[in-house]
């Protein structure tokens, strides 16, 4: 059986971060995506990045992954497996299961950092299961990794960033954005990327939900109506508008389905989007061969889960003896430029959320 | 809401026109062309049939792309109440996308590469695995 000191699973921008950290260290690492090219949600985020130049800003989301790889490919300590999904993960020996083309593979890992990301939320409405009702990620990847359109007029329920961002590139796909509705009172993204839309003419109605999709086998319409301050429709409001897509951008769910099966304790954390793994301040998990990363230990967006899987990275590694150059004053910068990220009144939330996601005092 | 609310003025306009044909899609439309940002070099073009219809897709591009760009947005009918089952997650986390693909039930179509003269059909029901 193949042996490696850490494997990574998932090379999105938290797993990416991750591997080039226990690279530098020079700890063997494998780093495993199911997908058949690396990136992960990074290779359909065409706009420029926010923030600090350690997380990229000003270079769009897909040109991060190929800088990523430019730099593990040239380290012989990494391996690099697309097309790979890790199916299982045995904490009683450390043996990862990964299935390759049919083929069943074991890997005995001395750690492994789970950054398996998030999975969209459904909303609840009438007809919600109709085909034309979409993730709003699902049409980012339809429109922006395939080039196919999802249709041509798109309602969208949802105003965090998501919704704001996504509305915009499907204008620049040249589809009609009808409206985007919210039940709050105010948007939930950033007003920049609100700006763009209203620029572009599209309605962003707040106090407003979606009621149900109208159709026989697709979507051909919505209704929508207005809400109170107690989220229940005002009777005589509703509104039926003709569309053929619903895009719901109403939240992400963290993936953890390894860690439940590395017995890893769990917390029910609404503010990081679900369930996740309590961790230490280093994100390391109850079973301490587990690191979590990204998304996958709360939902957040692509420039904190960088910081936080190469947090992982280097926790990782110097866990396994290996010396990280400068550990503990990069730990204390990635802390910082965290800090920094999660300011400001969305920040406030996460804040909460990880402070219940933390053990006590920091440290198991 | 009052109808005079300029916010609306859209809507009317969607309800004017609502002879057009939602909800189909139009096949040679679909497949974007001029994009801002990127650029989408042409691929080789394959063949694979669709409940024994012949289609055109682009090699290693999703089935389920594929499937869309060519106007088939029904993927599936649920097992137990026979409702239709589109496209949702794109990432093979939500099973809304199953169907039948070279004789192998339960295939995520979203997020499986097409390639040269596969066959993908409808599943029934729960999908069967053939077992020599």
């Amino acid at each position: 059986m193949r042996e490696v000191d850490i494997a990574v699973i998932g090379a999105g921008p938290a797993g990416l971060a991750a591997a080039l950290a226990c690279g530098e260290s020079g700890a063997t690492t494998l780093l495993v995506d199911y997908m058949d090219a690396p990136g992960g949600q990074l290779i359909k985020q065409t706009h420029k990045f926010f923030g600090s130049e350690r997380q990229f800003a000003g270079t769009r989301g897909i040109q991060i992954p190929d800088i990523f790889i430019g730099r593990l490919s040239k380290m012989p300590n990494v391996q690099l497996m697309w097309g790979v999904n890790a199916s299982g993960y045995y904490a009683d020996s450390g043996v990862l299961t990964l299935e390759d083309g049919g083929k069943f593979i074991k890997v005995k890992a001395k750690r492994v950092i789970i950054a398996t990301g998030a999975a969209e939320k459904a909303l609840a409405f009438e007809n919600n299961d109709l085909p034309g009702v979409y993730g709003a990620g699902a049409v980012q990847t339809l429109m922006n990794v395939h080039g196919v359109k999802p249709g041509d007029r798109v309602l969208m329920v949802g105003s965090g960033n998501i919704g704001l961002i996504v509305s915009y590139q499907l204008i620049q796909a040249h589809v009609e954005v009808i409206a985007l509705v919210e039940a709050a009172r105010c948007i939930g993204g950033y007003l920049v990327h609100a700006a763009k839309l209203r620029r572009a003419g599209v309605p962003i109605l707040t106090s407003h939900t979606i009621v149900r999709a109208l159709g026989e086998e697709t979507v051909r319409g919505a209704v929508v109506a207005q809400v109170d301050q107690s989220w229940q429709v005002k009777p005589g409001s509703e509104r039926e508008i003709a569309c053929d897509v619903i895009c719901l951008a109403v939240g992400l769910t963290p993936l953890v389905d390894m860690m439940w099966q590395a017995g890893c304790e769990m917390r029910y954390v609404p503010a990081l989007g679900g369930h996740v793994p309590a961790r230490d301040e280093n994100m390391r998990a109850s079973n301490p061969a587990v690191y979590v990363a990204g998304d996958a230990g709360g939902v957040e967006e692509a420039s904190s889960a960088m910081i936080s899987g190469e947090i992982a990275g280097i926790s990782a590694a110097k866990s396994l003896g290996f010396e990280v150059q400068g550990a503990e004053a990069r730990l204390g910068q990635l802390k910082a430029d965290l800090a920094a990220i999660r300011s400001g009144p969305t920040g406030e939330k996460i804040c909460a959320g990880v402070k219940c996601a933390t053990v006590c005092g920091g440290e198991w | 809401m009052s109808v005079e609310n300029p916010l609306y003025s859209h809507f009317a306009q969607g309800r004017e026109d609502s002879g057009r044909p939602l909800g189909r899609l139009r096949p040679n439309a679909v497949r974007l062309k001029d994009h801002p940002i990127l650029e989408f070099p042409a691929g080789r073009e394959v063949e694979f049939t669709f409940d024994g219809k012949e289609i055109k897709g682009i090699e290693g591009e999703p089935i389920a792309a594929a499937l869309h760009a060519a106007g088939v947005t029904v993927l599936r009918h649920s097992p137990a109440l026979g409702r239709a089952r589109g496209f949702f997650c794109a990432i093979g986390a939500c099973s809304s996308c199953l169907m039948t693909v070279d004789g192998v039930p339960n295939v995520r179509v979203c997020t499986e590469p097409l390639k040269q003269g596969m066959v993908v059909e409808t599943q029934k029901g729960h999908g069967h695995l053939p077992i020599d």
